[in-house]
């Protein structure tokens, strides 16, 4: 006989399938609220694995990681607890599109994660492989593992990652397999399937690691971190660290005679890989193919924690098999006696189109049935995260009866991820990138906090010490503020000669210092000379009150785009309309609508296919509506 | 309610004696306030609510009286949109109000959508729920024609300008994109001020299309004017002096205007769309008869056919030819080239074209042309030829946008003047790209993230 004994084997608010970066944050965000959660996951060796590079954060994605650290989530914190490298990206930029990407150590991010989850109180957390959703009238119910286990849910979040009926492709080979060498999950998306969900196929890969004692480090470029390490988490002032070197080195044109003599090799050239891969992480096969003329593309060597010899090998992610990936490592400096540790391979997995989403994560055929992470077609640990966190505070909103937290394009990256996955669904696994926000200059990393820690409070998740030290910078950045605004520079000749040894043009009216900080060559800190009495704030408020006063006249012209953008997402559409039965809609935007079910004009303004002029007739559709309700009344 | 303030022609224009333009939203009586002034120099809120006032439009930065008006202001919500609503009633015909509403778009308003006071009528509950159905149809199809129009009424030149300025923003906007987003991918560290240079081309090709639109040039529409003539008689020299400029090829070979020519032109505001014909004759030459047959089509599509004859030749078949085609068109007759030997009188035209004006012209001396453009405006406000008033909105419409994306830009360049960091100076970029967008409908965010996969190598 080898068959699974069904048993029960127990009942909890809120089970979460899965426990990678989205179901950690999904589980310990719905536990912290209070509710009973199990989080299954089909090793207790892969939760909050690192699967691809050792990094987090870089641009857009550190955006990410500092909202779910300002609404109470673990990413921010954890990382800093397992940082060994760390750089601030863009600093020549403006202060909205600076991005903090760190080197992290994987096994102890991996260490840190599942020591929070063994310890949280109301959190469960086992081993196992759910086959089976179980619903009552279209409602969740419970589910089934492989092993025989039924447990009951009030609610379900999936975030089963890469995992779904993943396939492995090493060179010619492939096979069945998730990531790592762990084992896929195939019957869950069967499982999907028949309860209506329409699937797509998606692929990621990873490049090889390679033993630290093979490489050359001598022909490399050393690259180190910064002297001064910006924490992620609003809740670290500093972070006192010995930081871990990475290495930079290039390929060569041997290098892409090799792979344009082998490009039949490939399995994506070959045809037999059909999924779809993200444009910004192509292979170097593609990278060769599709710019010729560049002649060496970098090559970025990475440590994978301190207590190991493994390195990632950023740059040469590939679908050729080892003989060929070995060849090509002849060719590139540094590399050319590397030993191979774990092997470059791509990945294909089963996802759902998020359009079949809600903004809340909630399916919108199948009542308190959650989806968070890759599954929605993502990519990169802190989109992951983020959905993770958003869907354990909703899937506890909804038990508590209360409305789901839904975060805005206008106040977070979060609310733009969310918004672009359940609007416009997504082509190829989707990534975080500052372009895509329409008010990047108001969603910096620097001012999350400011944005995000009331809502965080307000469901439960920011403790009360979060909460205080957040009012008390919001405080003193607005005292500081008005302060400086108070303060008046006359145009005599003591002033002006200082104003021309900081090398700006003389004052001829008198200004406040709050202006004279605006102008491009000054800044808060070198108007001190004009404010005697000025005293010592920390490092974060001075730099805010800087940002604030620099960009007013940027941020007030996004203001006016936000107010205008607030206006349509206040204009709510029931899910109860049917679109096919409104009046002057025309049919491509009947079906668009029917299929997406925006939650309100703004958003059904950003769906491909529905015009401005469907969009005047919806907003005469629902006066229309309110009229008739009223008159029933 | 929609804070957006917005104005329209409220009549058709180039008809009727006074041309309406009317304002509605909550900064209508500011916007008044600052081009309204009346003999006592007194701004329209002075005075009485809801009755018109004799007064001015002046053009705030220059002072200049744009027209004598009378002006009428309607405080909400007792008006038509419930809104704040003012009225400005001007000289009919199509120069007075489009200035006057050009000045209110420069103001702070925003050039209402086709059908949005109605919008605004309904939103705001002026009008009856039973009538729903009704503005949604109206609005709908005015919304749907307003999209299609500004792309069907786009010149070829002027379409295929705008969307080179879109490349060059596009590409603008990946470099910008890309250095910021994928910072780490030896991309070229690029310097706000290596944009300068691009922007300030884009400035300059904003300011040729904003001149373009000031002679009425962008839309394809206005009065179809066809020219006429044997060969050699001075059609395209005609041409050229409308348009003040060597376009057309003149020779004095019979037949080098081998294929249609189109201009447009604003005779004063008046927009003609002048066809330029090959002379209408049987010819052997097959490219030359390509052009006449096309000629005849033109013909039968046109409002307005202005006729040359040849002064220094007697009328022959060929003449009474081409004036069997044109029997039952406007038309007006040019006897040019006066200056040479006369063989051809306005008498002997008279006799074959007896319903129509003759103007003795010598256009190589630039003799006549006023008369001419006398004759074309003497018809136009006699309402014997006509144009849709869609025209002039759409033209009011795309001169609006560029103005904007001339701003955005000259904003661009203030910021790279004073090393703006890049993240700024995409908020005007962007912007800039927008507006522009709209002027042809194009606005998918897409794009610049299609471009930048594809300029840039990005990956691990």
């Amino acid at each position: 006989m080898n068959k699974a004994i069904e048993y029960f084997a127990g009942e909890y608010d809120i089970i979460v399938i899965g426990a990678g970066h989205a179901g950690c944050e999904a589980a310990l965000a719905s536990a912290k609220m209070g509710k009973k959660t199990l989080i299954l996951t089909m090793s207790l060796d892969a939760i909050a694995l690192l699967a691809c590079n050792p990094s987090i954060g870089g641009t857009g994605k550190s955006h990410l990681v500092k909202e779910i650290d300002a609404l109470g989530g673990e990413m921010g914190i954890i990382t800093d607890e397992s940082t060994i490298q760390s750089r601030m990206l863009n600093t020549s930029k403006g202060p909205a599109v600076h991005s903090l990407r760190v080197q992290a150590d994987k096994f102890e991010y991996q260490k840190k994660m599942k020591y929070r989850l063994e310890n949280r109180e109301n959190l469960y957390l086992k081993q196992g492989e759910v086959i089976e959703i179980i619903l009552e009238d279209k409602k969740v119910k419970g589910l089934k593992t492989r092993t025989g286990e039924i447990y009951y849910a009030k609610t379900i979040i999936v975030s089963t990652g890469t995992y779904l009926k993943g396939r492995i492709f090493i060179g010619e080979l492939n096979y069945e397999g998730g990531p790592n060498g762990f084992y896929p999950s195939n019957k869950l998306s069967d499982n999907l399937k028949d309860l209506g969900f329409n699937l797509k196929r998606f692929k990621t890969g990873t490049p090889a690691r390679i033993n630290y004692n093979s490489v050359d480090l001598s022909k490399t470029e050393r690259q180190d971190g910064d002297d001064e390490i910006i924490p992620f988490s609003f809740m670290n002032d500093s972070l006192e660290i010995d930081q871990v070197p990475c290495y930079l080195t290039y390929t060569s044109e041997e290098t892409h005679n090799i792979i344009r003599d082998n490009i039949e090799r490939s399995p994506m050239y070959s045809g037999k890989m059909e999924s779809i891969g993200p444009r910004y992480c192509p292979s170097i096969e593609d990278k060769v193919m599709r710019f010729k003329d560049k002649n060496r593309h970098q090559v970025f060597i990475e440590p994978e924690g301190r207590d190991t010899n493994e390195m990632y090998v950023q740059g040469l992610s590939t679908t050729f098999s080892e003989d060929l990936v070995l060849e090509m490592f002849k060719t590139v400096k540094g590399l050319e006696n590397a030993k191979i540790m774990r092997s470059a391979y791509a990945i294909e997995y089963d996802c759902i189109d998020p359009i079949q989403l809600k903004r809340s994560l909630e399916s919108r055929e199948i009542g308190n049935l959650y989806f968070a992470g890759q599954i929605n077609g993502t990519s990169g640990y802190e989109e992951a995260a983020s959905q993770g966190l958003v869907a354990g505070i909703n899937a506890s909103l909804k038990l508590e009866n209360k409305e789901p937290m839904i975060l805005n394009r206008s106040e977070s990256y979060i609310g733009v991820l969310i918004d672009d996955l359940v609007t416009k669904g997504t082509e190829e696994p989707y990534r975080m990138m500052t372009s895509r926000s329409e008010y990047r200059l108001t969603l910096r990393q620097d001012n999350a906090d400011l944005r995000l820690t009331e809502k965080g409070y307000r469901v439960g998740l920011v403790t009360e010490d979060r909460y205080k030290k957040y009012l008390k910078k919001k405080e003193f950045v607005e005292k500081e503020i008005n302060r400086l605004k108070d303060i008046k520079l006359n145009p005599n000749k003591k002033t002006n000669e200082i104003v021309k040894r900081l090398g700006s043009s003389e004052l001829k009216t008198s200004v406040s210092l709050y202006d004279f900080i605006k102008r491009p060559e000054i800044d808060y800190d070198k108007s001190k000379v004009f404010d005697e009495n000025r005293q010592y704030l920390p490092k974060e408020i001075r730099m805010q009150v800087d940002i604030q006063i620099k960009y007013e006249g940027y941020i007030k012209k996004q203001n006016i785009q936000i107010e205008q953008f607030k206006k349509l997402e206040k204009k709510k559409l029931s899910e109860e309309i049917d679109y096919e039965k409104i009046h002057g809609l025309r049919m491509e935007a009947r079906q668009k609508l029917n299929s997406i079910k925006p939650e309100s004009v703004g958003q059904a303004s950003r769906i491909s296919g529905v015009s401005p002029a469907d969009i005047n007739v919806l907003l005469i559709y629902l006066e229309q509506m309110k009229r008739k309700t009223r008159e029933e009344i | 309610m929609d804070t957006d303030t917005i104005a329209a022609i409220a009549t058709p224009p180039g008809e009727g004696g006074i041309g309406i333009i009317r304002i509605s939203g909550s900064n209508s009586k500011k916007i008044a306030n600052k081009l309204f002034k009346d003999k006592k120099d007194d701004s329209l809120i002075d005075l009485e609510e809801r009755k018109l006032h004799y007064g001015h439009i002046v053009d705030p930065t220059t002072g200049r009286i744009i027209d004598e008006v009378m002006a009428v202001y309607m405080n909400s919500p007792k008006t038509y949109t419930a809104e704040d609503i003012v009225e400005v009633h001007c000289h009919g015909g199509i120069i007075s109000v489009k200035r006057i509403l050009d000045l209110i778009l420069n103001n702070g308003a925003k050039l209402a959508e086709r059908g949005e006071f109605t919008k605004r009528a309904f939103l705001n509950g002026r009008i009856d729920l039973s009538q729903a159905e009704a503005v949604i149809d109206l609005i709908k199809s005015k919304t749907e024609s307003n999209f299609d129009m500004s792309l069907n009424q786009l010149s070829g030149s002027v379409s295929k300008e705008v969307s080179i300025l879109r490349d060059m923003l596009i590409e603008m906007l990946a470099h910008i994109e890309a250095s910021i987003d994928f910072s780490e991918h030896d991309i070229e560290e690029s310097d706000t001020r290596d944009f300068l240079e691009s922007a300030k081309l884009i400035l300059e090709n904003i300011d040729r299309l904003l001149n373009t639109a000031e002679t009425g040039r962008i839309i394809k529409d206005g009065i179809k004017t066809v020219i006429l003539g044997k060969p050699n008689v001075g059609k395209s020299s005609l041409m050229n002096k409308l348009l003040g400029e060597d376009r057309a090829i003149v020779t004095d070979i019979p037949g080098t205007t081998r294929d249609i020519i189109e201009e447009y032109i604003s005779l004063n505001g008046i927009p003609l769309r002048v066809v330029d014909t090959a002379g209408i004759r049987d010819t052997s030459d097959i490219v030359e008869k390509i052009g006449i047959d096309r000629a005849k089509e033109e013909l039968n599509t046109s409002d307005l056919v202005i006729i040359i004859f040849d002064a220094s030749s007697k009328l022959d078949e060929e003449d009474l030819k081409i004036i069997k085609l044109i029997e039952y068109k406007n038309t007006i007759a040019l006897l040019n080239k006066t200056d040479l030997e006369p063989k051809l009188s306005k008498e002997d035209i008279k006799s074959v074209l007896p319903n129509h004006p003759i103007i003795e012209t010598s256009l190589i001396n630039n003799y006549g042309l006023e008369e001419i453009e006398y004759f074309i405006k003497k018809m136009f406000f006699n309402n014997d030829i006509r144009i849709e008033d869609d025209t002039i909105i759409t033209n009011a419409r795309q001169k609006n946008l560029l103005l904007k994306a001339r701003e955005n830009i000259l904003d661009a360049i203030d910021a790279i003047n004073m090393n703006i960091p890049i993240d700024c100076l995409e908020v005007d970029i962007k912007s800039c790209w927008q507006n522009i967008g709209e002027i042809t409908g194009d606005t998918s965010g897409e794009e610049v993230l299609d471009k930048i996969f594809s300029d840039f190598c990005i990956g691990k």
